[in-house]
């Protein structure tokens, strides 16, 4: 697995970490709850075939303090728009999870044309009173890791410090991430995305863990329920709400099949 | 020294298995657990207590804020304070206070504790926390990462509107209002003085410094726990340049005593237990939402190898693995200020020693512990301690107390017509 190219852009006024490596045409990629701190098999998988390209969204690692200044859910949505044009991402092939697969949702939805084929693992934004998502921010520390993903090792790998990182932002930098994800999403995850969802046109793959213990399965149904363009619902065996970091081959190879 | 007499006003009826067989006090305590013909009662004996510590000559009587809380039945203090308001006569009513984040809109506080402070004839001390993630982030909703900005605003918001005296626009990131002129206004002039309970956070002390507001540090777990905190502010007074003056900050302490130690062991103990392990057990997960600790104090925290404060969470996440704790630990790490008269002076003299604190709000009912035991708590205290304590930092001006109307000048209290 080798490193990718680091560019930074700017956005607000905040240095913003966007990651690139491979060739072939682009294929954006949106992280979710916790963000990347670190490159992934996952990404490494996508990078073998298409040009991937890893924006950082704001106060997620590489983010900076990015949300600190995204006071409303407007906010967010222009900031994310502004991101993946920086990054050279209109009119690619978009893949979000978790955190990010909401925003990728929200971009296919406001802005059609920006989105050539899109894939959604677990998308936060809905909130169904008679079968609530887990609540990720209310956890002991110690629950986390199983909550997010189905092999706790998987996420503890991901959050691991790595040698010769500063040990005081590193923690700083993680728990940023949790704040960003509140800062939008707080206090249910719903920023009714429900409403937009019968705008998107793009072709959309729907992918969801068969062990996700953040958001109950039923979403899937309702997310499916509700898209405007052609789409398909897939479920990643072994894998939890993060399912490309559980299971970074399975999940690779169904967004590879399906940008084509 | 202030001694400033302080109500958390608990439920005192949980059961005896509650640390056991539910989660949390706090947040998502059970609806079972809560029987309101009790709690008529419970409320009447609160408010008696405090009525009794002001015929005492206690310095001030206290209440507060909680919400979704088994050991805090105040989600309104206003409510509380403006009874107290009426029902008292001379003594100062310290509302510590209520969570300016919360208000929608924020004049809100600005009119109600302008209406305690023109109905107690100009006695209020305003205080106005963060509030705790319990009760803000989780039982009242807001969001964590906007919890501190939104705060500041606020008070911004509620001192101008105290002090502005036209009709104004306020254009703020979180709040807007196009006409803001708040009736009634304050009595006290420009404010009533303003304190602000706190955590350990630095941005809090220079703040307080910066405004010239009285910091308070209200930990349950005693002044030997809570020197590591007032040791951090007052490095971060003489830091800024400011005097040490002891009214500069407040501090909570649960006292409990009676004709000696021994006895004192026997009459509370119970009510310590209660409070310590059934009204402080509270659910980890809902400590410390990210985002509710500020970088600058995650910084801190990280930065020293040696644990700071010990602050009320991480007591809480530490207790929570343990096992219940007995009244041998609670006096052992100074939770509780137990003894004889004697005893009690010399510990609050370490305490005014230690920590350099001129108003010592006390704790004197906590737990479960009744009506007679809370007034012979307070009386006593109030006849053989308080009286030694007084002249304590007599050197030093509290500039941070009420200026109520002259006694003359205001209304007479007004007793129930046909007792």
């Amino acid at each position: 697995m080798s490193e990718p190219e680091v560019q930074t852009v700017d956005l607000n006024g905040f240095p913003t970490r966007v990651w690139r490596k491979g060739r072939g045409a682009p294929l954006g990629i949106l992280a979710g709850f916790g963000g990347l701190p670190r490159w992934t098999p996952f990404l490494d998988r996508l990078a073998e075939h298409r040009s991937v390209i890893v924006p950082s969204l704001p106060g997620f690692p590489g983010g900076d303090r990015g949300h600190s200044v995204l006071d409303s859910h407007l906010d967010w949505l222009v900031a994310t728009r502004q991101l993946l044009l920086a990054a050279g991402l209109e009119g690619a092939d978009l893949a979000g999870s978790s955190i990010g697969g909401s925003l990728a949702a929200e971009m296919a939805a406001l802005w059609p044309a920006s989105v050539r084929r899109l894939v959604l693992t677990a998308p936060f934004g809905l909130f169904d009173e008679s079968d609530p998502p887990t609540d990720p921010w209310a956890q002991r520390a110690d629950r986390v890791p199983g909550l997010l993903c189905a092999d706790p090792e998987t996420w503890k790998a991901l959050k691991a410090m790595p040698e010769g990182a500063n040990s005081v932002e590193w923690p700083i930098e993680q728990t940023r991430a949790t704040e960003a994800a509140a800062r939008i999403f707080w206090p249910l995850g719903n920023t009714r995305l429900e409403k937009r969802l019968p705008l998107i046109t793009a072709p959309t793959l729907l992918l969801w863990g068969e062990a996700d213990r953040i958001l109950p399965r039923s979403y899937a149904g309702r997310i499916a329920g509700l898209l405007g363009g052609p789409h398909e619902t897939r479920i990643i065996p072994s894998a939890g709400h993060l399912a490309e970091l559980d299971q970074p081959d399975a999940v690779a190879s169904a967004i590879l099949s399906w940008i084509g | 020294m202030k001694l400033m007499w302080f109500h958390l006003m608990p439920y005192t009826e949980l059961p005896e298995d509650f640390r056991e067989a539910h989660p949390s006090v706090w947040v998502d305590i059970h609806s079972s657990l809560f029987d309101p013909k009790r709690a008529h009662l419970m409320y009447n004996d609160f408010m008696d207590e405090l009525e009794y510590a002001a015929d005492c000559g206690y310095d001030a009587i206290c209440v507060n804020e909680h919400h979704s809380n088994g050991y805090g039945l105040m989600p309104s203090p206003n409510l509380i304070a403006s009874t107290l308001a009426r029902r008292t006569r001379d003594v100062p009513i310290c509302v510590l206070g209520n969570s300016l984040a919360l208000y929608n809109p924020p004049t809100r506080v600005a009119e109600e504790f302008a209406m305690l402070d023109v109905i107690s004839g100009g006695r209020l001390i305003a205080g106005f926390p963060v509030g705790t993630p319990m009760d803000t982030c989780f039982a009242y909703g807001q969001n964590p990462s906007q919890l501190r900005e939104r705060y500041l605003e606020a008070h911004d918001l509620v001192i101008k509107a105290w002090t502005e005296k036209d009709t104004f626009a306020f254009n703020g990131r979180y709040n807007q209002q196009r006409y803001v002129n708040i009736w009634p206004r304050p009595l006290q002039q420009p404010h009533p003085p303003i304190w602000i309970p706190g955590g350990g956070s630095v941005e809090t002390w220079q703040w307080c410094a910066e405004m010239d507001y009285v910091y308070c540090y209200l930990s349950y777990y005693g002044y030997k726990a809570g020197k590591a905190t007032m040791d951090g502010f007052w490095a971060e007074m003489d830091r800024l340049g400011k005097d040490r003056n002891p009214y500069r900050a407040g501090f909570a302490q649960v006292i409990a005593v009676a004709e000696t130690r021994e006895q004192a062991i026997e009459l509370y103990t119970e009510a310590a237990e209660y409070f310590f392990n059934r009204c402080l057990h509270v659910d980890p997960r809902f400590a410390s939402p990210a985002g509710y600790s500020t970088e600058a104090t995650q910084r801190a925290g990280l930065e020293s190898m040696v644990k700071k404060a010990a602050n009320a969470q991480t007591l809480i996440m530490g207790d929570k693995t343990n096992r219940a704790l007995t009244m041998a630990d609670f006096v052992d790490r100074g939770y509780v200020v137990i003894g004889s008269p004697d005893e009690v002076v010399d510990q609050l003299n370490a305490l005014a020693d230690d920590l350099n604190v001129g108003h010592l709000m006390v704790l004197m009912q906590f737990g479960n512990m009744n009506k007679d035991l809370t007034n012979y708590n307070t009386k006593l205290f109030a006849e053989q301690v308080m009286p030694r304590l007084k002249t304590r930092f007599a050197e030093w001006e509290d500039r941070w107390w009420p200026q109520p109307m002259a006694a003359g000048e205001r209304a007479p209290v007004t007793n129930l017509a046909a007792e």
